[in-house]
This record gives C-alpha cells, structure tokens and sequence, in this order.
C-alpha cells in the first residue's frame, strides 16, 4: 500500500496520547526518525496493515487527551497503522464524539433525547448555555442513557487521564460546576437506585445489583458468581447449546432471535477462528438495562460471555461498550482485570484447558453501530456501515469469520440457564416467551428505573408497579424504533407474541410514559431529528427519507391547516413505507415506527 | 498466447422472474438473470466492473418469503426462489428513490434517469420549495477534473475505484453522516494536497456526471457540449507497452473526454493519468 502523508506534524501530547497506546515506532516506515536500515528495507505489508482495528482505539486515545482530532494527529495514526489517511478521515468524522475541527478540551453532552426533554431539557440547555464559561463546549447530546435520572449531562475533559462527570438529575447550577470542575463533581449515586426492585428476593438477572460489592470478585462468587461456568464445563460446549435452545432464550437486543439457534450456527461452521461480540452499544433512547447490569454487576457479564465463547468455540470476546458509559467501562475494564488475575480469563480458564479472554472496544457516539454489521466494521477500524445480510455473522461476522453477537442482557440470561436448567428457566414467562424481561421505565412515572418481570405481566403491571403518574396520555414501547400505544391499551401482555398482536414491539425493553403535559409533535419532531442524525448514510431510502420525514413533522407542527396536514401526512405514509421496505438495516426499517403509531394509534394531528 | 478463460462449469439454478421459469448460472445476481430474461431493472451505484454496493436501492425487487424488499444487484439467485419486479411495492420504492435522489441532488446529467422517473411516477417536487439538498459548489482545483457534489449520489462507486477494487490510491473515501457525508479526501483539502494520482478512473464509473473532465465541464458551462456532433473512436494507448483501450470523443475535431472500454480484459476501463488526461500532443497543431 503507497500511502502519501500530507505535511502536518503531530504535537507531542498527540504523539505521546498514540505511543501510549501502541508502543513506540519501530521505524521510520511507522513515523519514528529515520534509521539507515529503514533506507534499505520497506516496513509494510500484511503484517503491518493488519493492525487497522486499532484506529477507533487511536482515534479516542487522541481525542481523550486532546479533545479533538488534528491533521498532524490523525495522520501520525494513520502512519502507525499503515491506513489511507482518507479512510482514517472518514471514519473520525462518522462518529459523533470526534471533532477534526479545534475546540475546547472540556465538552459537555446535554442529552436532548425524549426522557430528558420531557424533564425539562430545553431549560437546562438554555440555563447552562447562559452561565457556561468560555473553554467549554456544550454539545446537545441523543439519548444518554440515563433515563431514570433525567435530564441528564456528561461532561468529558481531555487530558491524561481524561476525565468525566456525570450529572443526573440534571441543574443548571450542578452541571455548569461539573463542567468546569469535573474531578470535584460529587459521586454518581449507586447503580441500585436505578433498581427499585433492589433485593427483592424474586429477582433473577437484578438479583446481585446493589447487593453484591460491583468490585469485588469474592463477593460475586460468594453470590453464586461462576456456578453457571462450572456447570458449562462439566456439560461441555454441545450440551450448553443444546441448554440454551431447551430454554427458549431469543435475543433481546430487538429482534428476537432465538439464541441457541444462533450459537450452534456459528460453533458448526468449520471455518476458524470464531469470535464472540457483546453488544453493549446501548443506544436506543430509553434504553439503560445494560448499563446498570454492567455497572451494579460486572462479573456476570465476564462470566456469560466466557460462556458464550466456551459453547461457540471461540477464544477472543469483544464487548462493544457505548463511549458514554464511563462508569460502566471502569467497572468492566476493572472486572477483566481482576477475573485475568484469578485464572477466570486468560489460557487456562478454571483450570479447565479452555483460553479466553475479552477486549473492551469502545463506540465513540453512533446509535448505528448497535446494528450487529455496523459494529463489526466499527471495531475492524471502518465507518460504522452496516453490511448487506446473507451472508449472516454466524458464518461471516467479524474478520470475515464466523461470530456470535449477543446483547447484554441475552448474555446474562445464560446464567440462569446453566444453574437452574433449561426447564425451569423456560417454565417462567409464556410458551412463546421464556424467562424474566428487563423494562426501562422512565418519563412520567414515580420510581424511574431498570424493572425485572417474567415476560406475560401486562404493560399495566410494569406501569403500576413504577408508579405511573395520572393524567398518562401515551406509552413509548420499544424505544424510538418501537411505537407509542395509548393509556387505554394497558392489558397488552408484554410477550413477543402478545405485543406483536397488538402492532406494538417489546424491541429493547422500553416502557416511557407520557402524561398530557408533553407536547407530542415536540416528541415525534425529536425522534425524527434522531433518526436524521443517526442515519449512516449508506442507503438512499434512510439518507434522505429521514430527512423528508423530519421536514414533514416541522411542518406539521408548524399548524398550516387541515388540508396540508393530510397531505404531510400521506407523504410521511409514502416516504415511510419505502424506507421500512428498501432500507439496508433496521434503523431505516424502524424509522418511520413511532411516527407511524403516533399518527395512527394517538391521532396525533388530528 | 492468447487464451479464452471458460472458468469452471457452472450449474444452473431454476427460479422464477415475474412467474417466467428462468436459468441462471449459480453465483449470478437477481439482476444478472433480469438483464438475461431481457427485464429492465433501473440501477445507479452498480457497476460493471465494480463488487455491488447497494446504497442507492433503486433495484430492489421483491422476493417471495423476504420481509423487506432485496437489491437486485448483489442478492444472489438461488433455486426455487420467487422474484417479482413488477409489483406495486417494488414500484412505490423505485418511486420513493428516484424521488428522493431528484429533490436532493442535481440528476440533469445522469443518464436515463429522466426515462425512470417518468415511467414510476416519480414527483420530486413535491417535498416542496424547502426541502434539503446538497448544496455544493463544484470544486475545481485542478487542470484535469472537476468534482460537483451536488451531482453526488453517495453510490461508492468513486470511492471503490480508487481503493482496493481498482486504483489502490485511497484518495477518497466518505465523510460524515448521514445527508452530511460527502466524499472527501483526508481532511476535507483541495485535491492536489490528497493521495490522487489523477487517473480519472472515478470518473470512468461516476454514473451522475459528478465527476467530470474539466474539459466537458468547462463546456457544459459554455453551453457548447453537445453529446450528438460528438465521434467516439477506441485505439490503443500510445504511451507504455500495456496496450490499454482508449475511447477518444472527439467534438469539432478536439478530444473532450477519455474513457476506456469496460470489457477490455487487461484493464476493465482503468487507466493511469497519461492514458486518460494525456492528449493534448494529438491536437497540438503548431
């Protein structure tokens, strides 16, 4: 590969910021100084391109230092790592995270989403826009994940180490410190209070969450942590494929796939070496199950994917973490560590033959590289584009090869699979819906939070037991790619089948409640801005139905009358169905959902 | 020696286009077995020397069992499979598509795209006077070529001919999200600051005219192309001993443009910046 490389020069902190994370060059092919050897022999090839999964890495090693992205910095990278400056280029400028243009070393993300503006985000944009010191940068953020404490803002101060500070529940006084002195901000409340369920005996996947110490791999064990490998490896790989199909498990990152199925798909396919993908790109706004599971209970998560890996024949485990969970990628980077030091990952798993080990990859702002291709590009060091399906990940996924991508909570079911047999894990929930459910209930309820029901309770039930507020208006089910249902369809049982029946989708576990105070042409313009903003841009249909989509709902909020509003509306109709029909992913496929279910179920503008 | 690969037997898949029985060898796309069955299917990022990208999805058909619609152009036939072209579904997207592409970018010179828009129905006018587009000067910053991105349909197929399919420049690549993203060199610089070695092969595939010899555009500007009064005559390229196809279109007896025949087996339409921008000796009458 000829690569040209402009004139720019990296800074020292920008050199530095890459070195630390890739070691010093060895030559000046890689961008140390010229040695007579390096005149004598090219450095390149193969081996040297090979390392292009390392740029997403780079870029944020660069990014966290120095807050954004240079021309010198990136092209130092780019030299590192043999990779077309161009390519690098299009790939910082694809995340939201990133900057190549110069700017503050602090930047705060005020989440802007549908939670934290019905709870007022608008005013504390305004209010911190309006006290806001120079050197910071306020960014207006998707959702944030943190839906039970809304609004919510994450500040981000690069440097070494970069520092961050979240703020949740939000004030315009809390924030604006926060920005300006992230390491004295005052500690994020435990991730218990993100489960009003806390110890309620009944639980399954929440059962540890602010009972056991998230550092302390004693105490997991001391609750039943690493039973469940045990069990994997008396069983062998076969049997706990053949546990997981008997219990039913489908996927519940939103498409429901049946796990088992998948699992054996992959560990039958000859080609090798297999991989294991987490999915802990939590993006969909609503959606926070993951990140309380990885911050309240880290080691369940290392042990499912161990699992995972051992039933699939693979040795090397990715967990894709969203880049706006720092508390959940400190908990995670400290659990790793800690199961490497006790024999749980590494070559000798428990003793038992069998190598593992995971490597924590993280998103750096794209609601796309949730999508399973999308994610397997992101992490190879390419723009976060979905691939076109066949051929299927089982057969080849992530470096062409044959990988199994879960999302957390599906990896976490596994364990009570293997401790408490299939049977009795199928016994729970409905025939066609096997085991508990996470919901993330936020919006206009009492007790905000992560809820664990066995699938077949009622939207109703979860509601109640959050404590819905009165005067509710409409429930957002599945989260922006889901649909809204009405305050009178609180029966749907929440099942697969039963939501399905219903036009409705269980998608990511979303249950946001609206009351009558929020605007909601406000809420579908929001979605709409999302999706726009999210699109990758690959396929026309999402690229520019977005947009037409979005422009459709400004105008129809704008009010210009009854006949314009029917014509919008049928164009929004026209412009949906193609996008649901003709896109590459499920993001143009769903786009249109919730706007759809609004105008159809809600009678929004009418 | 001069030989005819024939490539390894194929066996042939049964299937059926528009309730037709066709046959089509194992390994052809959906569209591949369209084209043979003589079924126009309207496509813009694929191309003949090109993998399938199937980013504009104005080919899509449908396919008995497929919850969506499938792009023609890179889903592979199988046996037994159903496909229809024709259908109300299939048309209401091309629809949409070729909507969608005409009220947000400048199609006036993409061939046959009038011919598609006429024939689905398509209204691009009525997302109204305010709808977005890609509003993009052309950029000329350089002697050879123009590159006009509000002609630009973010097909790949530039991007794919400069990279690992064809040029191995990696001059260009896609920048930004979404209805932002446009194609870039590396940091966003003027062309002569970038990796590219100016062999036009981006243009050679571009299928909107985004990309254009400064000579046509220059013309276009002036009002005096005219595609009618223009000749094309291939020959052999005179510069090195690799025997490279050249098509030379020639207006008022001056060459306007270069491009190399697809289905040259030595260089499937590439050339190298001699080949392709070279010509002014032939026509420099002093």
């Amino acid at each position: 590969m000829d690569l040209h490389f402009g004139d720019s020069k990296p800074t020292d902190d920008e050199r530095a910021a890459v070195d630390a994370l890739l070691g010093p060059p060895e030559s000046s092919w890689e961008g140390a100084d010229r040695s007579d050897a390096d005149l004598r022999w090219a450095r390149g090839g193969r081996a040297a391109r090979d390392r292009r999964d390392l740029l997403l890495p780079g870029l944020h090693a660069i990014n966290d230092r120095i807050g954004w992205i240079s021309a010198g910095a990136l092209d130092y990278l780019c030299r590192r790592l043999t990779v077309p400056p161009a390519e690098a280029y299009g790939v910082a400028t694809f995340y939201a995270m990133f900057s190549v243009r110069p700017r503050p070393s602090t930047v705060l993300h005020v989440c802007t989403d549908l939670a934290c503006t019905a709870a007022g985000a608008a005013d504390l944009c305004a209010g911190i826009e309006a006290r806001l010191g120079p050197g910071i940068h306020l960014e207006r953020s998707p959702c944030l994940g943190l839906c039970e404490r809304a609004p919510a803002a994450l500040t981000v101060r690069a440097g070494d180490p970069v520092r961050t500070a979240v703020s949740a529940p939000a004030t315009v006084r809390d924030t604006v410190l926060a920005a300006t002195a992230p390491d004295s901000a005052p500690e994020e409340p435990p991730p218990a209070t993100a489960v009003p369920q806390a110890g309620n005996p009944g639980l399954t996947l929440l059962a540890r969450v602010g009972v056991v110490d998230p550092e302390s791999l004693d105490d997991y064990r001391a609750h039943g942590g690493y039973r469940a490998l045990r069990r994997a490896f008396d069983l062998g790989p076969a049997a706990v494929i053949r546990e997981v199909t008997d219990s039913g498990l489908v996927g519940r990152g939103g498409a429901a796939f049946p796990t088992g199925r998948k699992w054996q798909a992959t560990a039958s396919q000859p080609d090798h070496p297999h991989y294991l993908v987490c999915n802990a790109d939590e993006s969909e706004p609503g959606t926070f199950k993951d990140r309380v599971i990885m911050e309240g209970d880290p080691y369940s998560l290392v042990e499912a994917m161990t699992i995972a890996g051992y039933a699939t024949g693979a040795h090397h485990g990715y967990l894709y973490l969203r880049g706006e969970y720092p508390r959940a990628l400190a908990r995670m980077e400290h659990a790793l560590t800690q199961a490497r030091a006790r024999g749980l990952l590494g070559p000798d798993v428990l003793g038992q033959g069998y190598a593992f080990d995971i490597e924590i990859r993280r998103g750096a702002g794209a609601y796309i590289c949730g999508e399973e291709t999308a994610l397997f590009n992101s992490i190879e060091g390419y723009r976060g584009e979905p691939r076109s399906k066949p051929p299927f990940p089982v057969e080849k996924g992530l470096f062409g090869k044959p990988t199994v991508e879960n999302n957390v909570e599906t990896l976490v079911n596994v364990l009570p699979i293997l401790t408490g047999g299939a049977q009795a894990y199928a016994a729970v929930g409905t025939e066609a819906s096997t085991g508990p459910k996470l919901y993330c209930v936020s919006g206009s309820v009492e007790r905000p939070g992560v809820y664990e029901f066995p699938f077949g309770v009622t939207l109703g039930d979860v509601l109640r037991e959050a404590g819905v507020r009165d005067g509710l208006r409409a429930v957002l089910l599945g989260g922006a790619a889901g649909g809204f249902v009405r305050a009178d369809e609180l029966d749907i049982p929440l099942t697969f089948e039963g939501t399905r029946a219903a036009g409705a989708t269980v998608g990511s576990g979303v249950v946001m409640a609206f009351d009558s105070t929020v605007p909601l042409p406000r809420l579908l313009l929001r979605i709409a801005e999302f999706f726009r903003d999210e699109s990758c841009g690959q396929c026309v249909p999402c690229r520019v139905g977005t947009v037409r989509q979005e422009e459709a709902l400004r105008r129809l909020g704008e009010g210009r009358g009854a006949a314009a509003a029917a014509d919008d509306i049928a164009l929004l109709r026209e412009v949906g169905r193609a996008m649901r029909d003709a896109s590459i992913c499920g993001l143009g496929q769903t786009a249109w959902n919730a706007v759809e279910s609004a105008i159809d179920r809600l009678g929004a503008y009418e | 020696m001069t030989t005819t690969a024939l490539g390894i037997p194929r066996r042939l898949l049964e299937f059926t286009i528009d309730g037709e029985p066709v046959r089509a060898p194992e390994g052809s796309t959906i569209l591949d077995a369209c084209r043979a069955a003589g079924t126009d299917v309207p496509t813009l990022c694929e191309g003949d020397t090109l993998r399938p990208r199937n980013a504009c999805r104005v080919c899509v058909v449908e396919v008995e069992g497929s919850r969506t619609l499938v792009p023609a152009c890179s889903r592979k036939a199988e046996g037994g499979m159903e496909v229809r072209t024709g259908t109300e579904r299939v048309r209401h997207s091309r629809k949409i598509v070729l909507e969608l592409l005409a009220s947000s970018v400048d199609l006036s010179t993409t061939p046959r795209v009038r011919e598609w828009i006429k024939e689905y129905g398509a209204e691009p006018g009525r997302f109204g006077a305010d709808a977005g587009r890609v509003n993009e000067a052309p950029r000329v910053d350089n002697d050879l070529y123009v590159r006009d991105y509000g002609k630009c349909i973010l097909c790949y197929k530039c991007v794919d001919a400069c990279g690992d399919q064809w040029q191995n420049s990696f001059a260009i690549s896609v920048a930004g999200r979404g209805f932002d993203a446009r194609i870039a060199v590396e940091h966003d610089a003027p062309l002569t600051e970038s990796a590219c070695v100016y062999c036009g092969n981006c243009i050679e595939v571009c299928p909107t005219g985004a990309l254009s010899f400064k000579s046509e555009f220059d013309m276009r500007a002036a009002g005096t192309w005219d595609e009618d009064r223009q000749t094309e005559t291939t020959t052999v390229c005179a510069y090195c001993g690799v025997g490279c196809n050249l098509t030379l279109h020639v207006q008022d007896n001056e060459i306007v443009k270069v491009t190399s025949p697809h289905d040259n087996p030595v260089t499937h339409g590439n050339l190298c910046i001699k080949g392709r921008f070279g010509y002014q000796h032939v026509q420099n009458r002093n």
